[in-house]
């Protein structure tokens, strides 16, 4: 029988809690359990970090997105305005005695609208990179997907829906590493999400944060569990606040000053100080237990 | 009165408790949390709300089942994929996946299709030990985050001016995407925190290489420099060839982790730390810099 696509997303809120060094290490620890048919795919795609832990990742492919811009013929224009009207984002100024009707891309949302209120046919759109998606594989039989908007563009939404429509065949698990936050790139990012794993730290702004995220999760009825990570560092609230909530504790990463130095250098898969490899084995454990065993995968 | 932002690109350098220590530091100035979707800066500030505003991120469509012909011209206008078909036939919109455009709205013939603003989300003007603070709250999932923050920003100019502050300081929000866009518009100087992580520096640079797109001064300060103390090299190395002063080496302090774990800056926490310091010479620069703007 062939298995189902099993998608689960590393989520935080607060940045810097350890949501890239949880998914690498994942991916490292799930590669031999899914015999490679998995993926890690870097969802934060203003910052995207997770290729830098492999170095020896070579790239497959690499294609751009496109936004699609609507340009206004003023030759064609009568200047009605309904154009203007019908944007909700107020990307386009029209000034009939001007004779002027232009677009501003920085707020254009791409929807489709002013061309449905033109009845003049004066609207055509044309494609505006906003950053590349590529997929990269090392000799190690690393798979990795990446988006990287380009710079300037405010369309982060836009890319990370598009890196999820990367053909999946012959995979059986994919790893989403979400942005920082709680708006809409992080629901883009988890709304198709199996199970997502919450990486939380045991300060008062990892806790706030937190709390955020879980009540987005309910919010969207997606399965989820936490990881506090730099355990031992702050103080006993979060796990207070798990215990109160019934949420379920995967695991706890201690803090490790010399972990965290590997971090640093980008190298998170030799010399993993012991403990904190025992601890990322028991997260991995009991991932693949709930997958396996807990939650229901759609075909 | 100059405007001082400061950003990272990477989250969790250190932003909001480096904003906190300057905070403690700083005369005349009106702080403002633009990061809106994870805000914290409150959680150091402890503000006393004094005005709450409804902020309409924007709009959210609906689809009315009784009034709908079933004929599926919306879902195949929708770019956004918003538009599904339930097992019955039943057209839903996912909120979620809104963006409010209203085109389903318009092509619809039946009319069964209508919009309501979406106000879920609120922002303050607060009382604090450290001065006035605007900041916001997002609610999970919403949308427009860049005109929320275009929001508190105008609301701390107008404090600003009408008090006669110098300053205003500006956390602002991880990523180099809306958010941070909106952040960077207008302001006199950014200030980015770096890390020295692989991480923290690839991101710095892409958030250097869009701060250079808007007409600011760009300085920066190494957090937890002595965390590895090669890539520090390479950060400062890094600084040098873009012409970006360095205005300090912040050390890895858990004073600083523990000054924020109780809601304190790091000086009301230690009267002396080096990392307090440290701080000091970064206000000291940022006020002398502010005047030559």
């Amino acid at each position: 029988m062939e298995r189902k696509l099993c998608k689960i997303a590393i989520a935080s809120g607060k940045g810097g809690t350890g949501k890239t060094t949880l998914s690498v290490s994942l991916y490292q620890q799930l590669k031999d359990r899914f015999e490679g048919k998995i993926q890690l795919v870097d969802c934060d795609v203003e910052e995207p970090n997770d290729l830098l832990f492999f170095s020896s990742a070579k790239l497959i492919s690499s294609r751009p997105v496109y936004q699609l811009i609507p340009e206004i013929d003023t030759g064609k224009c009568n200047f009605c305005r309904k154009c203007a009207d019908y944007c909700e984002f107020n990307a386009i100024v029209v000034i009939p005695p001007a004779g002027f009707a232009e677009v501003n891309s920085s707020l254009c949302h791409s929807c489709g609208a002013c061309l449905i209120a033109c009845d003049q046919g004066a609207i055509t759109e044309h494609p505006v990179s906003i950053g590349d998606i590529s997929t990269y594989q090392s000799e190690a039989g690393d798979n990795l997907a990446e988006g990287k908007l380009k710079i300037g563009s405010a369309m982060q939404t836009m890319l990370i829906k598009e890196l999820k429509k990367e053909d999946t065949a012959g995979l059986d698990m994919v790893i989403y590493d979400a942005p920082p936050g709680t708006s809409c790139p992080v629901v883009a990012t988890v709304s198709d999400a199996d199970y997502v794993v919450l990486v939380t730290e045991p300060t008062l702004f990892g806790l706030h944060d937190f709390k955020l995220m879980v009540e987005l999760m309910r919010e969207l009825k997606i399965p989820f569990g936490t990881v506090v990570n730099k355990a031992g560092l702050g103080d006993e609230e979060v796990y207070n606040y798990i215990r109160k909530e019934k949420i379920e504790l995967l695991g706890k990463i201690p803090f490790n000053r010399d972990f965290a130095s590997k971090y640093a250098k980008a190298n998170l898969f030799s010399d993993i100080p012991g403990n904190i490899l025992e601890n990322l084995k028991k997260v991995a454990d009991r991932i693949v237990d709930v997958i396996c065993n807990e939650i229901e995968i759609p075909a | 009165m100059k405007e001082i932002t400061i950003l990272s690109g990477k989250g969790g350098t250190g932003k909001t408790s480096v904003t906190g220590a300057l905070a403690a530091l700083a005369e005349s100035c009106v702080f403002c949390d633009n990061d809106v979707d994870a805000a914290d800066l409150h959680l150091l500030f402890q503000p006393e709300v004094r005005e709450e505003h409804s902020f309409a991120s924007g709009l959210k469509s609906f689809i009315d089942i009784s009034a709908c012909t079933q004929c599926g011209i919306c879902a195949d206008h929708c770019r956004f994929e918003a538009i599904h078909v339930m097992e019955n036939g039943e057209y839903v919109i996912n909120p979620f996946q809104c963006e409010g455009c209203r085109l389903c709205e318009r092509v619809c013939p039946a009319e069964a299709i209508r919009s309501e603003k979406s106000t879920n989300n609120a922002w303050y003007v607060s009382d604090s030990r450290f001065g006035q603070l605007v900041h916001a709250r997002m609610a999970p999932g919403e949308e427009n985050s860049g005109k929320l923050v275009t929001r508190v920003r105008k609301k701390a100019k107008e404090l600003a001016k009408a008090e006669g502050a110098d300053y205003i300081i500006n956390d602002g929000p991880p990523g180099i995407g809306c958010s941070t866009i909106a952040s960077l518009s207008g302001t006199d100087i950014v200030l980015v925190i770096i890390e020295p992580t692989m991480s923290g520096l690839h991101d710095a640079k892409r958030l250097v290489d869009l701060a250079r797109t808007f007409q600011v001064l760009i300085f920066a300060v190494i957090n937890k420099f002595d965390i590895n103390l090669d890539i520090t090299t390479v950060i400062e190395e890094y600084l040098k060839i873009e012409k970006i002063s360095l205005l300090a080496k912040i050390p890895f302090d858990e004073n600083m982790v523990k000054a924020m774990t109780v809601g304190k800056t790091i000086f009301e926490y230690r009267t002396d730390s080096e990392a307090g310091n440290q701080l000091k010479l970064v206000w000291n620069a940022l006020k002398e810099a502010s005047l030559t703007t």
